[in-house]
């Protein structure tokens, strides 16, 4: 029986020739990825046992993006705890406020993390990497601090789902509304314990941006992680980055590979889909439902990049954001927010009357820069729709493409971003 | 005589566990007053010591923050149950050395505010009310070792010992 590219990416660090789902292994790791909100915690733990080293100051990256610019000063004392130990220990990928953004868009733009490798992070949307062809995961604290002080963690080697993407996706549909899709089929923990492997000829044909958006959201079915095999799309990705195909390993799932399940799509068949309140998977068509919202909100580590944000000037170019909407777009890094200035994009965001934000995971987590009140209507690009997830818990939220929220801060109320195709406007101005 | 929370709810996520507006703190005592605040405001008045929750499938989905494992510990909650558990959440838990039990019999067989009687060496859950015993499977091996290391960290510096 063959293997995954998950199950070859383990054996290969453990240094065995196989090894099985439901084996336990003590994982060596590439890279650990460190934030303020949950590095603190584990720092203070190693400190309070007196584990006082990293296991390699060379493999450790630190971008505080949850709470920055800092809000308050419970924020600042986190932020000072994450600087203060990367110069104690001489971490030596330190990404300065000014100079980073959202950490795991920023890490998959450095060119430090490869194909082949592990990664962990005290951040569910670690697997967000994996669109690298490697092995990231999000763990908690205590995994974190072991992992700085060991450079392993444990991990029971996952089984996979293999989700085949074939054929074109409509114009105006999106690889969220593609992801929205498979969460919504599969459930909220459909792939609970699970690789999420994508594979077809839809995502061959995908960018690097849109394969991103696929893993990062592997978590919100339970997924371990997300991955996709390295191909020319991805080696270019590197290239223009600095690395070199000898610097890593590429690794492909063999034809008898054994997968728990094999979910088939239709690309064709994708609608824009919004995830209704309160769960990723409570999917339905853009528009079915005539909701009014009063935020609109584009950014996050899943829909935060250029080219979401290119999407969205679409349709807000020579438009207004509603009189009762407020709309907030967060670009996702410092790169993306000067791209978006290279582009033109931020003055079509002003004159269309929505505001720009620092570049950090913001209002996506309640944490600041757009948190919701009491019963306020949101549309979102982010990842999340739980109760309380961007504040007040009397509030809504629905998850969509970054798309589909510009459409529907455009008309006040959620919209199929189709509406906006140029063949579709075409006949809305005629019919006027 | 410890007693039982009972949330039918399936997809019960840390954000309504600890919500995010609480982890500028991970003072596990600070956490405990917000413990599962967003899905019950009333849970932090009425759980006291050792009592345990009982919840639907897929309980603690979504962040990988351990402060959902800190809240509930430092409420009072001795345990959980539920049909399953999100991935990072249980990890989190095992590396806690906090016990948390995948059964589904525990739904039905509890009502909410039943007292409960817990032998986890023996791998029962008794409810007192009805004299019903469920009985669970026990934690793997390896989170056993964790737990009677004291926690993932213990365990990690104990087998460094070991080796040097």
């Amino acid at each position: 029986m063959g293997m995954t590219i998950s199950e070859k990416i383990l054996a290969a660090k453990v240094g065995r020739e196989k090894v099985v789902p439901g084996e336990l292994y003590e994982v060596p790791i590439d890279w650990v990825l460190c934030h303020e909100v949950t590095t603190p915690a584990a720092l203070r733990m190693l400190e309070a046992r007196g584990m006082n080293r990293v296991f390699d100051p060379s493999r450790i990256v630190a971008i505080p993006d949850h709470t920055v610019p800092a809000m308050d000063i419970k924020a600042a004392k986190l932020y000072q705890k994450l600087k203060s130990w990367v110069q104690e220990f001489g971490i030596q990928h330190w990404f300065e406020v000014g100079r980073a953004g959202i950490a795991h868009v920023v890490l998959e733009g450095t060119g430090l993390i490869k194909p082949g490798e592990t990664l962990v992070s005290g951040d569910s949307h670690t697997c967000n990497a994996g669109a690298l062809g490697m092995f990231a995961t999000g763990v908690g604290s205590t995994d974190l601090a072991g992992a700085i002080y060991s450079g392993k963690v444990w991990f029971k080697v996952p089984e996979t789902m293999l989700i085949r993407v074939t054929g074109e996706l409509q114009e105006g549909v999106t690889p969220k509304d593609l992801v929205l899709e498979v969460i919504k089929r599969i459930g909220a923990d459909g792939a609970n314990y699970l690789v999420m492997e994508w594979v077809g000829d839809t995502i061959d044909r995908m960018d690097m941006e849109g394969r991103f958006t696929l893993t990062n959201m592997a978590i919100e079915a339970g997924g371990k992680t997300g991955i996709i095999a390295v191909d020319d799309t991805t080696r270019n990705f590197l290239a223009a980055r600095g690395v070199s195909p000898d610097q890593y390993t590429e690794h492909r799932s063999d034809p008898d590979a054994e997968y728990q399940v094999v979910v088939d799509i239709d690309a064709s068949e994708v609608e824009p889909t919004v995830a209704y309140p309160h769960i990723p998977s409570n999917g339905r068509v853009a528009g079915s439902d005539k909701i009014r919202v009063d935020q609109a909100y584009v950014g996050s580590c899943t829909n935060g990049r250029i080219s979401d944000l290119r999407d969205v000037a679409r349709i807000l170019r020579g438009r207004k954001v509603a009189d009762h909407v407020r709309m907030i777009v967060v670009p996702a890094t410092q790169a993306v927010w000067k791209q978006a200035v290279v582009e033109g994009l931020m003055e079509v965001f002003v004159d269309a009357g929505a505001t720009v934000s620092y570049p950090s995971c913001g209002a996506c987590l309640g944490m600041h820069s757009g948190v919701l009140g009491p019963n306020d209507v949101c549309i979102s690009s982010t990842n999340r729709n739980f109760v309380g997830r961007m504040g007040d818990p009397s509030a809504q939220i629905y998850l969509a493409s970054p798309a589909t929220v510009a459409a529907s801060a455009v008309r006040g109320y959620i919209t199929d971003p189709r509406e906006f195709n140029e063949s579709h406007q075409a006949v809305a101005v005629s019919a006027d | 005589m410890p007693k039982v929370f009972v949330y039918q709810r399936e997809h019960i996520n840390t954000d309504e566990i600890i919500p995010a507006r609480y982890l500028t703190s991970d003072v596990e005592a600070e956490l405990a007053q917000h413990a599962m605040e967003d899905l019950d405001g009333s849970f932090v008045e009425r759980a006291a010591s050792d009592d345990i929750l009982i919840c639907g499938e897929d309980f603690g989905c979504g962040s990988s923050r351990e402060h959902a494992v800190w809240a509930i510990r430092g409420a009072g909650v001795q345990a959980v149950f539920a049909p399953s558990f999100a991935r990072i959440f249980y990890r989190n838990a095992i590396n806690n050395g906090y016990p948390v039990f995948e059964n589904r019999e525990v739904l039905e067989a509890f009502e909410d505010g039943d007292e409960a009687a817990l032998d986890i060496e023996a791998g029962t859950l008794t409810n007192v009310r009805t004299g019903r015993v469920v009985h669970f499977a026990p934690l793997p091996d390896f989170a056993l070792d964790i737990a009677r290391a004291g926690g993932l960290l213990e365990y990690l510096k104990a087998k460094e010992v070991q080796h040097a």
